[in-house]
């Protein structure tokens, strides 16, 4: 068990009857039709689901990406649905790392700049900031590569560039929306193991993902169905 | 606002974005460019015409005397009337409202000779004011006719250019001496080249002018050929010369009614039909910048909207690891404001060297003096920019706000 559980037992994530409705043309369509979820600190978590089961809109509301349209969210107990939008710009900034499936790196600019980002927006000094992505690159293996484009390098280096982006600002929570889904299965394993690493350092970790053998390794599997929490056994 | 946050992403991003950024400066400063020439050209043209037209002199009216055309307190119409030398002097003194009056005999096919060099032209004898009156102004070095020469009836000339380098070629003149009809005449003056569209006599260019009394005493004439006159205000022609044919009825006897006694060229009422033509050259010339400059626009609004339809996942991703709305928009309103700053100036720039370059180029030639010389307008370049500039801001502004005011999850599944 990790150390973080030990620490603090209190929720990280609360959602209580979180709702999301989407207004496609005149169809309104409801993805979250009342979640209610904790998610501890340093638990490390994997949600599955069949697709349209809403995985994907929880993840974005979890990681401020997007705000639920009825319901409460407590960050750290913080209201979530009170916020501003500098608010949440800032948790996204600094409690929230967020990993894409399609990587979402900037395309024109190299690993190291990518990882600068978000020091960037948090306004960490030049010095501190190069020694910080040197840093990271180094943590995810890619220190030869900080002059690399996206387009120059691989799948499975494309997602660990954008995992040291995630962890630029030290976040709390890392949040992964299949993180291996554009991977092939080697690449795959490595980035897994690099959330478990992560895990392991204290970090409240929840990984989207459709593969099982993925989703066994982690403490706790959240099932989603037609947009409510169907199971929510620890296998741990 | 953390303005170094927003300069290192805005200097790091510009970097990485040089297709675009010089496209974007290549389409403002190129439909700087186009629009500043097109009405400098326009300008340079309306200028030079303008010059031209005062060429024969500025404000004057041209006086012929004809013949009766009405009776006339018991005289017959058909009279002949003809302008003698004092009539200068009694219109002078009847009309204080003339700012000047003068007059001029005038002589054709006079026998002209310096050297070996004959010439058959055309010589006027004429007042000291036809200096400023009809733009007979000296070259540096030497002098129109004065009242002394009227007075002492002295046997000097003024020569027109043209006719001064038919007689001396690149020789200087001034000092000179030149046979008309056979007698010895000092050259005084040379006149400086001037364009001059209108004429009543031939151009002055090519005439040999002489004081009034020197020219009765060497031909012997006693009519002049016409009077000329400049009011102190131009702004009601038609009253003063209504008066003027007043003055000249009272003397001569005749109908002031009649115009066709003395036959009037106004030169201030020709000139203001002119004037609109001009006009007219500018507005045309206004239209076809303004279809150049919205072209233009479209040209830069086009590349900013693609960019920044584009850019909108850009955005988005940015917002996933926390920029904030403002900085967003305070990067591309800097963006902007710096391509519109280079792109405008540096046009402007180049049209200057343009226009520069282009009044350096040695052309003596006829186009040239009607076209004259580009001339730029900053003001009009400044307002060129502010055009452009908007256009692009707006063009880019409105998505970009679009993409920074949505939630991040929105911008980053465009695609």
């Amino acid at each position: 068990m990790s150390e973080g559980l030990i620490r603090r037992s209190e929720s990280m994530i609360e959602m209580r009857q979180l709702k999301k409705k989407y207004l496609t043309g005149k169809v309104e369509f409801e993805a979250l039709k009342g979640i209610d979820l904790s998610v501890e600190s340093g638990e490390m978590a994997a949600v599955v689901g069949p697709s349209g089961s809403g995985k994907s809109t929880l993840m974005n509301i979890i990681g401020c990406l997007d705000v639920p349209t009825s319901g409460s969210y407590l960050l750290e107990r913080e209201p979530v649905n009170e916020m501003t939008s500098n608010q949440l710009a800032d948790v996204r900034n600094k409690k929230i790392g967020f990993v894409f499936q399609a990587f979402n790196l900037l395309p024109y600019a190299t690993a190291f700049e990518n990882i600068e980002v978000p020091l960037l927006f948090a306004r960490v000094s030049g010095k501190k900031r190069r020694e910080r992505v040197i840093d990271l690159l180094a943590r995810v293996g890619l220190a030869d590569k900080a002059g690399n484009k996206p387009t120059e390098m691989s799948g499975g280096e494309m997602q660990r560039v954008a995992i040291a982006r995630a962890l630029a600002n030290e976040p709390d929570v890392i949040l992964a929306d299949e993180p291996t889904g554009n991977l092939d299965s080697a690449s795959g394993g490595e980035i897994v193991n690099l959330f478990h690493e992560l895990h392991k350092t204290g970090k409240t970790v929840i990984i989207i993902t459709h593969d099982m053998s993925i989703a066994k390794q982690a403490g706790r599997i959240i099932k989603l169905k037609d947009g409510l929490v169907e199971g929510n056994g620890n296998l741990a | 606002m953390n303005l170094t946050t927003v300069y290192n992403i805005f200097v790091r991003d510009f970097r990485k974005q040089k297709k675009r950024i010089t496209l974007t400066l290549v389409a403002l400063g190129w439909g700087t460019i186009s629009i500043m020439l097109l009405l400098g050209f326009g300008e340079g043209l309306h200028q030079q015409l303008s010059i031209n037209r005062r060429g024969m002199g500025e404000s004057i009216v041209i006086l012929w005397a004809g013949s009766t055309t009405m009776p006339f307190k018991g005289l017959p119409k058909g009279r002949e009337l003809r302008f003698v030398k004092e009539d200068i002097d009694y219109l002078r003194q009847s009309m204080p409202e003339l700012a000047e009056v003068g007059g001029e005999y005038s002589r054709w096919g006079v026998e002209i000779k310096y050297g070996s060099t004959v010439i058959s032209e055309h010589v006027t004898g004429v007042t000291p004011n036809y200096e400023t009156m009809r733009n007979h102004i000296p070259e540096m070095g030497s002098r129109m006719i004065n009242d002394l020469d009227i007075q002492q009836k002295r046997r000097v000339t003024f020569l027109g250019d043209e006719l001064k380098t038919r007689l001396f070629g690149e020789e200087d003149a001034v000092g000179k001496q030149v046979f008309i009809q056979g007698l010895p005449f000092t050259v005084i003056g040379v006149m400086q080249h001037k364009m001059q569209m209108n004429s009543y006599s031939g151009h002055d260019l090519n005439m040999a002018a002489m004081p009034l009394t020197t020219f009765e005493t060497v031909f012997g004439h006693r009519y002049l050929n016409n009077i000329i006159y400049v009011p102190e205000d131009i702004s009601n022609m038609a009253a003063v010369e209504q008066r003027m044919r007043e003055v000249f009825s009272a003397k001569y006897k005749f109908d002031p009614d009649d115009e066709r006694a003395i036959s009037a060229w106004d030169t201030v009422e020709s000139g203001r039909e002119f004037s609109n033509i001009l006009i007219g050259i500018k507005i045309f010339l206004g239209i076809i910048g303004g279809l150049t400059l919205l072209i233009a626009g479209v040209g830069v609004a086009n590349i900013m909207y693609v960019s920044i339809k584009e850019r909108t996942r850009e955005i988005g991703i940015k917002m996933a690891v926390g920029a904030r709305r403002s900085y967003i928009l305070f990067q591309f309103l800097i963006e902007a404001f710096i391509i519109t700053f280079v792109g405008g100036f540096g046009g402007m720039a180049i049209s200057y060297i343009l226009t520069e370059g282009f009044k350096r180029v040695p052309m003596e030639s006829d186009v040239l003096d009607f076209m004259g010389r580009p001339t730029i307008s900053w003001e009009i370049g400044l307002v060129v920019i502010a055009i452009l500039g908007l256009m692009g801001l707006m063009s880019g502004l409105f998505p970009a706000m679009k993409a920074a005011s949505v939630n991040p999850v929105e911008s980053l599944r465009y695609e």
